[in-house]
């Protein structure tokens, strides 16, 4: 289980080392001669890389992290414009599901909790644009391409909200997997993205508890609401194990994200954790996993799991979920809506230092 | 050179935000932020970057306005320091032991 304190010490071991990384130029000076004089001719492209992915290389090598002004391979800056712009488009509209319930809320303690929930998801969304944003990606670039359908976003936020016990599901399942996830790329060695991270995981937390919570108040209530809260586990949990991604075997990016130390677990080392924090949880709150196939295995000291649905995750993600169209659509009239106080904003504010300009002029 | 994520093609500008988190200490980095104006900036920074509390002031800068280091000259340009290790405290060995020194 990530606490609070394992996420803390991660970041100031990030922040302690960042300015401490030993200057690796010297020694790549050095080395290069001899390693030319001593490679075979067919291999020489291995040896023909310049001083600045040489660079690159040592501080991936030895743990550190690459800021936004370093020199990086290009395919390194697109699969982080790639998987930083799709987590902030999840988050964005990740919003919906939860809003939801905002006006429906049982109680005015939980509608509080639920709007500073959903606040802390825009914002999550905005602090991963930024990342984006420092790898030369522009916030109304990133913002058409997810309105005009074009990008990709956590396949889990097209399933629909019908009951109160979903908003349970949602912070348990889905902020537990969310959690699991990002845990690790809070250690990514893109700086501006670790830091996103370190600060989306603190939040993180509290949504995860206040799932928690009212899935376990629900299993305290009546029969029908511990139907309820039982009937909404079964529908978020093979999509919560979906959240990480297809098998490893079936997941073409990975090993690349690996290598370059953005990703620092497999998709299916991932799910197995999450599982295993999951199934002592389930007992507290009396709930069922819907898995039949769900046992204990001795010898790994692991819960294995039944069969994933892949076709399911693949057609959602193909845009032919439940909700896909409605967020899509939620997500292009805000945006549409919101246009001409946007534009009405930025003629206001050049016409204010239009204004100061003149008198600045007028006075000197 | 100014702060990486600044584009003229945006509708807003970008703005660097710096909290303070308690009195006392200094404002930090924290992140950045699209808003129209200095006033827009200063009340988005407070939304996204102080919902627990974490800060008791808060600057913003326009990404524009800051000049870096150029990126080209990086090992160059910090190079002075190297081999002025009489800089640090540590170099003066002889006086180990004396107390209050």
């Amino acid at each position: 289980m990530p606490t609070c304190a394992e996420i803390s010490d991660v970041h100031y071991l990030s922040v302690g080392r960042t300015p401490g990384f030993p200057t690796t130029t010297a020694v790549n000076a050095d080395q290069e001669p001899m390693m030319t004089s001593t490679i075979t001719p067919d291999t020489s492209a291995a040896v023909d890389i310049s001083d600045e992915e040489q660079q690159f290389n040592d501080l991936i090598e030895a743990d550190s992290r690459i800021e936004p002004r370093d020199w990086m391979p290009e395919g390194y800056r697109k699969s982080l414009v790639r998987q930083i712009s799709q987590h902030a488009h999840s988050e964005i509209i990740g919003m919906q599901p939860e809003a939801n319930w905002i006006t429906r809320a049982p109680s005015l303690k939980r509608k509080a909790i639920l709007m500073a929930k959903v606040q802390d998801e825009a914002g999550h969304g905005l602090y991963l644009y930024s990342a984006a944003q420092t790898l030369g990606a522009t916030r109304d670039d990133m913002t058409n391409a997810l309105i005009a359908g074009k990008a990709r976003y956590s396949s889990i936020f097209n399933y629909p909200t019908p009951t109160w016990a979903d908003m349970g599901s949602i912070g348990w399942l889905v902020d537990g997997a969310a959690i699991c996830n990002q845990v690790p790329l809070c250690r990514a060695s893109y700086g501006p993205y670790g830091r996103a991270m370190v600060r989306i995981c603190k939040e993180e937390s509290f949504h995860q508890r206040q799932g928690f919570e009212i899935l376990l108040e629900l299993m305290a209530g009546t029969e029908e609401q511990r139907e309820m809260a039982q009937d909404s586990v079964n529908r978020w949990y093979w999509p919560a194990l979906q959240m990480f991604g297809p098998p490893d075997d079936d997941s073409p990016n990975s090993a690349q994200s690996m290598a370059w130390k953005i990703k620092r677990h497999s998709n299916d080392e991932l799910r197995q954790r999450f599982v295993n924090m999951l199934v002592p949880q389930a007992a507290v709150l009396g709930v069922t996993l819907p898995d039949p196939d769900l046992h204990f295995n001795e010898e790994t000291q692991q819960w294995d799991l039944g069969e994933i649905d892949w076709t399911e995750f693949h057609e959602v993600l193909a845009g032919r979920g439940p909700n896909n169209a409605q967020r899509l659509q939620r997500r292009r009239d805000a945006h549409e809506d919101g246009q001409w106080v946007r534009e009405a904003a930025a003629a206001y504010a050049r016409k204010q230092s239009a204004l100061t300009t003149t008198l600045e002029t007028a006075a000197s | 050179m100014t702060t990486p994520g600044d584009s003229a093609a945006e509708t807003w500008p970008l703005w660097e935000v710096f909290v303070r988190s308690n009195r006392g200490l200094s404002h930090v980095h924290v992140g950045s932020l699209h808003a129209p104006d200095e006033t827009l900036a200063v009340r988005n920074a407070r939304d996204l970057y102080t919902r627990r509390s974490e800060g008791v002031s808060v600057w913003v800068v326009p990404a524009v306005a800051i000049t870096t280091s150029d990126p080209d000259a990086k090992g160059a340009f910090f190079e002075s320091p190297a081999g002025k290790n009489y800089r640090h405290a540590s170099y003066y060995s002889k006086s180990e032991g004396v107390k209050h020194l």
